[in-house]
């Protein structure tokens, strides 16, 4: 055994910040993610499925979609984004890596934070990068596109942060699904109001700068608060394993 | 060397309204190996996770280097390796990113360090296998080569020799043992016949007995 694992009582390194624990923490998501790609494309297929079979199924008049689009597309990402919550801690936890996580000697609502944007960079972001073309699908145009795509890119990581809280309450509970979403929609309502709001402004000419300002508002928030929520409300689960 | 790493006073557990343990006090010393004993659901787990600080429906109190654990987190964090029942490995990623993902937020480490550990554990070849291909005691292993490159005075063992074979059972003991006779505190929980000279036993299931 090399002498500098010899067991004695050593002072917190500084060698590892919180930083790269992050980016350990990012890193490691992103590659499991990606050897597991199926499960990527869920709610992304899902996404592109709600938004294909709305004009199907209600109408497929130009006038309809124009004014229902964006709320369609909205509607479509929280949905996916919700779908995809349950998977945010669930393998982790089943496999022990959760307990690591939470053992390392770094803050926890940082990892968590890390693990959070994971989940964004791997489901929300997605989301936005394939909502201009949908958009065109339902009649959108151009600057509703640009609009819808801002809103989603400032909205889906506020569902992400938000979800996390609610995805690391009920990871104890063997049948979460149907509880995660009970707690989780009515959190939501807000982003989705003042998201479909901001494009419906924008449709009718009307200033949208004040609309995205609360959109931020409610992204610092959720950025800056959920992660200590998530934090605590993984310590409850796994205290409660 | 007898300043106690870890103290444990009037410890008191509940769980689904049944009490697990109470008044049970003890020291973990530098130097020692001890194993938490008693029949399955008597609470050796729950102790090990209290211990580990992974649950909180506890009284009594805690203290770390003979101060309160809750106030120096991070130094209790970085000194002690918990090892669970769930061993901690992503079974997508291979033996050396999930040992470094354990790793990762402790302490820098060559890959050379790493790979050697795996090497030790009778894994050489497997190194960048994913580890679902793994058999159940190779992926134990992938854990255990954990505790090669660990630097932390105190290990809490949960059942580690699940799934191990009866090598692998001798070379487990040997490093417990190695390990306490340079100067680190082991705990284990085991079903396996564990006698190991000089060892501590914590009693469970008898309302906390603890002897030397």
């Amino acid at each position: 055994m090399n002498a500098d694992a010899r067991p004695s009582v050593k002072p917190v390194s500084s060698a590892v910040g919180p930083l790269g624990a992050m980016g350990a923490v990012f890193a490691r998501d992103v590659r499991v993610a990606f050897r597991q790609r199926q499960d990527l494309l869920n709610p992304l297929l899902f996404f592109i499925m709600v938004v294909t079979l709305f004009p199907l199924g209600v109408s497929p008049e130009v006038a309809f979609l124009k004014q229902s689009g964006a709320g369609i597309l909205w509607v479509a990402a929280l949905l996916s984004v919700l779908l995809s919550l349950d998977h945010l801690f669930r393998h982790d936890f089943d496999d022990g890596t959760l307990e690591q996580l939470v053992l390392q000697p770094q803050p926890l609502f940082l990892l968590i934070l890390a693990k959070t944007a994971a989940h964004w960079v791997l489901t929300g972001l997605p989301l936005v990068l394939l909502a201009p073309v949908l958009g065109v699908m339902v009649h959108l145009d151009g600057n509703s596109i640009a609009i819808l795509c801002l809103t989603l890119l400032i909205g889906t990581p506020v569902l992400s942060m938000i979800g996390a809280i609610g995805a690391a309450l009920t990871l104890g509970l063997r049948s979460a699904g149907v509880l995660l979403s009970l707690l989780i929609i009515p959190l939501y309502i807000p982003v989705l109001i003042f998201g479909t709001g901001t494009v419906a402004a924008a449709a009718e000419g009307a200033p949208v700068a004040g609309y995205l300002a609360l959109m931020g508002a409610f992204l610092v928030l959720a950025v800056t608060l959920a992660p200590f929520a998530s934090a605590a409300a993984l310590r409850i689960s796994l205290s409660n394993s | 060397m007898s300043e106690p790493l870890l103290q444990a006073i009037d410890l008191e557990c509940e769980r689904d309204e049944r009490l697990l343990f109470q008044n049970l006090s003890f020291s973990i010393l530098p130097g020692t190996l001890t194993r938490v004993e008693g029949p399955n659901g008597t609470g050796k787990t729950t102790l090990l996770r209290i211990l580990a600080g992974l649950n909180d429906a506890w009284s009594g109190q805690l203290l770390w280097c003979g101060q309160p654990r809750m106030a120096q987190r991070e130094s209790f964090l970085r000194n002690t390796l918990y090892l669970g029942h769930r061993p901690g490995i992503k079974p997508l990623l291979t033996p050396m990113e999930n040992l470094r993902a354990l790793m990762a937020g402790r302490r820098e480490i060559a890959d050379g360090a790493l790979a050697r550990a795996l090497e030790g554990t009778g894994l050489s070849g497997f190194e960048h296998v994913p580890c679902r291909n793994l058999s159940a005691g190779q992926q134990r292993r992938v854990a255990l080569a954990r505790l090669l490159v660990a630097d932390e005075p105190l290990w809490l063992l949960d059942e580690v020799f699940t799934a191990i074979d009866a090598d692998g059972v001798r070379a487990i003991e040997a490093l417990l043992q190695q390990r306490a006779e340079e100067g680190g505190a082991v705990l284990v929980t085991t079903h396996h016949d564990l006698d190991l000279p000089g060892m501590q036993r914590i009693t469970l299931g008898t309302g906390g007995q603890y002897e030397r």
